[in-house]
């Protein structure tokens, strides 16, 4: 299979970047698309040219840390998928590809596909937990949660954390990553009691992190791979303006 | 002889009792103590946390570039907990008893006791902090059962029963570092330990965004960094895994404990080609309700579903009628190599074996298997392209789990003093194979629960942060950076890339899921020329002050290439067959595992002297709680 790509280089987060262009002829369509790039990588190196940085680690959709647009999908032209569990079958043979990073103000790159996505931990560390110390937990099962309650939590806890909902929206909002876990942990009855405190904090450290105002346009759960439904921003919302 | 000093009296109470005579330091002279965490997946981040609530001062340091992402976030299935929710005959005894046997009695009783008790408190810790196990309808907690055992004792999360746990984790980390308590070193690489005449001093990092390397002194350095099954290149874990810290504490002296014994997971998918990178897991829990076989006619290259049901053989009912798909994942990974080696595989390369949901589905209809397992369903069709409700999953065993790790104490401490190992990184519970879904068992009893203990413990011995002779630190500063600047000036023509893959197909096929003298003696030859290859040939382009992913990987192939090394001289000087370790010359007249108690029942401790050799310590195991019995499955 043949692909040619487009990809964006940039050597730090100071310096400006563009798009390069490499030819690849020998590719298998059940290669992933990190593969590719590790394929491609090899033969830069031998040429004594610089590798292609990006992002990548479990190669199976759950650690959140892949991640770069392809022909402007985010993450990947299949739907709820990230972009290590892409599969080069997703592209036609011959086809054009364009890689380039996540873009957001709140993600500086650092180089070529790799962002910086800390500013997702500091708007964690603004309350997204519950505040238990090791040893105080109760007897688990006296803590009773209807089913589709707990159903409903871990929907929206299974969020990886990836970006992609940053960066499909034309806000630069994180509003639906945030709203994930005010939503995981407002659910449960051991999460309720911080909920108010949680959610004012939270809500302003993604302001302060340059994060942009969510419109509702629904692009981040279309793009999200785990299907994170935006109906947890509307619980956000309503945590919000609870007295 | 190495001491593992687990305390004396009956075995219920030995960790009570420890845990009462501990030596404690008073909540406002806590502060005065620093404690190094390396690594952030489910031992780090608990260890960190649970440390830091109780007054420490904690330095974490990750390569990730962020907590959340350590490798403990895969981890699929569940994890183990003797609640006897459902009321069939569990314990904190049965328990016991399944892990010991199920680790082939080459665990230390004393540990696997503790972690068995501990279970309890673990899962009320993670539904405190808001880990969304599944529920049934009533409210109460659920479970399934999982390989290896009778009873139903595993908690999950869905397929994501690792992220989940993680989650609460890296949420209890992440709020020590807002209350100041925590210092958090996102994309830094521990190097080298420091270690002053057997005393643990602090680590040697290297921040992988801009190349600066530093040294960081404290109180007790504790590792959390996980199993190194990478090392087989083809395998479940994530690319970035890697034995760097463990392998360089090991350097500085940290005894290393049974580095061949590597889990191969039966239910990974299979290779299908030279590119890839990486075989992704199926949980476990998968064989709850699919059905292993192949087809009886070796070559038989019919579509699976036209395969009547006389013309296949489900090779694990047949042989193992009581645990049947359910059997241990030792003897499941190398019933499925055996039939794969007799030409009865499956997929192109026939290296494969089917997992069937055709008659779950039936029973059970296609809505209550979605429930179940719909998310992993989702994942292998995004792999594979195929449709798991259709047709069943190709499986084949892949390197999963180290059971192997540095060598630690009933408290959990290396032969170093004042170095703590926690998690897949140490050797403990497991024995030579480990049951399902006790890894995030271990990972969480370890940080939550067995570390803030004994590394207060120790500390109480001591003075807070006293004048520490510098000197150690700085030469272990400068061997790092002499050792970076070697790999890059070797400028050869082979990436670190080709190194590695050359090293895992040594592994596989010559100390992989069966071992034989003659083999292992090739690989330890191959393996020396392979690393000689390695500081001839080598290419890393870029250089050491800056972000450079290849300068990283480098790095690690190279400490995978030392104790590659060790793993083979393991498994060379083991003249027996336990869980995991199979060494053909030692099996049944029916080809099950042979132990020799007579002679092997320890733990080979190793440590290495200059010039790659290696001198053989060993604990001696005893079994006082449940007799040595063959182990048994049928």
């Amino acid at each position: 299979m043949k692909l040619t790509l487009h990809i964006w280089r940039q050597e730090s987060p100071r310096t400006k970047g563009k798009f390069e262009t490499y030819f690849l002829n020998d590719l298998d369509t059940h290669m992933s698309v990190p593969e590719m790039l590790d394929h491609l990588n090899e033969k830069l190196i031998k040429e004594e040219k610089d590798p292609i940085a990006f992002d990548s680690d479990c190669r199976e959709g759950i650690c959140g840390q892949c991640g770069f647009v392809i022909n402007g999908h985010i993450h990947s032209p299949e739907k709820h998928a990230t972009t290590c569990q892409t599969h080069l079958r997703s592209f036609k043979d011959g086809e054009e590809l364009f890689l380039e990073p996540f873009r957001a103000k709140a993600f500086p790159i650092k180089k070529d596909l790799c962002i910086d996505r800390t500013a997702l931990d500091r708007i964690i560390a603004k309350g997204g937990y519950i505040s238990v110390n090791t040893g105080q937990a109760p007897e688990a099962n006296s803590i009773l949660i209807n089913h589709d309650t707990a159903e409903a939590a871990f929907d929206a806890a299974s969020c990886i954390g990836c970006g992609a909902c940053v960066a499909s929206c034309k806000n630069a909002s994180a509003a639906l990553f945030t709203a994930a876990k005010i939503s995981h942990l407002a659910l449960l009855p051991q999460g309720k009691m911080e909920a108010n405190k949680r959610v004012k904090s939270m809500v302003s450290q993604m302001d302060m992190e340059g994060f942009g105002a969510c419109s509702f346009t629904e692009a981040c759960e279309a793009v999200c791979p785990q299907g994170i439904s935006i109906s947890h921003i509307v619980t956000m919302n309503r945590e919000f303006w609870k007295e | 002889m190495v001491d593992s000093k687990v305390p004396p009296g009956p075995i219920q109470e030995k960790w009570t009792k420890f845990k009462a005579q501990a030596k404690l330091i008073n909540p406002s002279n806590r502060r005065k103590y620093k404690v190094i965490v390396v690594g952030t997946g489910l031992a780090g981040s608990s260890a960190a946390a649970s440390l830091s609530e109780l007054g420490f001062q904690v330095d974490v340091f990750t390569f990730h570039e962020s907590p959340r992402r350590a490798h403990s976030v895969a981890a699929q299935g569940g994890i183990n907990a003797a609640k006897d929710y459902k009321n069939d005959g569990d314990s904190v005894w049965r328990m016991f008893y399944d892990t010991i046997k199920g680790g082939d009695f080459r665990s230390r009783e004393a540990n696997v006791y503790r972690m068995a008790e501990c279970s309890l408190s673990l899962i009320d810790q993670a539904v405190a902090q808001g880990v969304p196990f599944a529920r049934e309808y009533s409210g109460y907690l659920s479970n399934r059962s999982f390989g290896g055992v009778q009873v139903s004792r595993t908690f999950y999360a869905r397929g994501q029963t690792g992220q989940q746990l993680l989650q609460g984790a890296y949420q209890a980390l992440i709020r020590q570092t807002e209350v100041g308590q925590v210092k958090l070193f996102n994309r830094h690489e521990m190097l080298d330990l420091v270690v002053d005449q057997g005393k643990t001093n602090g680590i040697i990092s290297r921040n992988l965004d801009t190349g600066e390397m530093k040294i960081h002194m404290a109180d007790a350095v504790i590792l959390a960094t996980g199993g190194y099954g990478k090392i087989y290149y083809l395998s479940t874990l994530a690319m970035n895994c890697n034995a760097t810290a463990i392998w360089r504490a090991h350097l500085r002296g940290a005894y290393f404990a049974a580095p061949s014994w590597t889990q191969f997971h039966p239910t990974s998918l299979p290779q299908l080609g030279e590119y890839q990178s990486k075989l992704t897991l199926m949980s476990e829990s998968l064989r709850n309700d699919g059905r292993i076989w192949v087809p009886l006619k070796a070559g038989d290259n019919r579509e699976p579903n036209t395969i009547p049901e006389g013309e296949r053989d489900y090779y694990l009912e047949r042989k193992y009628p009581s645990f049947g798909n359910l059997a241990p994942r030792d003897i499941s990974s190398r019933a499925a190599k055996e039939q794969i080696d007799n030409g009865n595989g499956i997929g192109p390369l026939k290296n494969a074996v089917y997992l069937d949901f055709r008659d779950a589905i039936q029973r059970e209809g296609i809505e209550v298997i979605k429930k179940r397992y719909g998310n992993l369903f989702d994942m292998y069709k995004k792999i594979t392209g195929m449709d798991a409700y259709k047709t069943p999953m190709m499986i084949s065993p892949s390197a999963h789990f180290s059971m192997g790790g540095l060598w630690v104490d009933y408290e959990l401490m290396s032969n170093l003093e004042g170095l703590f190992v926690l998690g897949e990184a140490n050797f403990a519970d497991h024995g030579a194979n480990r049951l399902g879904a006790n890894s995030l068992l271990q990972a969480c009893v370890d940080g939550y629960f067995i570390a803030p203990h004994t590394v207060m413990n120790y500390l109480a011995g001591m003075k807070p942060n006293i004048n520490k002779d510098q000197k150690s630190g700085e030469m272990a500063l400068q061997e790092s950076k002499a050792r970076i600047n070697k790999l890059l000036e070797i400028k050869g023509s082979r990436t670190a890339e080709e190194f590695h893959k050359a090293l895992g197909k040594i592994l596989y096929q010559k100390c992989g899921l069966s071992r034989e003298r003659n083999l292992l003696l090739e690989a330890k030859k191959e393996l020396k020329a392979l690393r000689e290859e390695f500081y001839r040939e080598l290419l890393v382009p870029g250089n050491a002050s800056q972000f450079n992913l290849e300068l990283e990987k480098a790095g690690r192939v190279e400490d995978y290439l030392g104790l590659a090394q060790l793993i083979v001289e393991d498994a060379l000087q083991r003249e027996e067959s336990c869980g995991a370790h199979f060494r053909v010359e030692h099996q049944t007249s029916e080809g099950e595992a042979k132990r020799n108690d007579n002679t092997f029942k320890y733990v080979s401790v190793w440590e290495s002297l200059p010039n790659e050799e290696y001198k053989l310590h060993k604990e001696d195991l005893e079994f006082l709680e449940i007799p040595l019995t063959e182990r048994s499955y049928r």
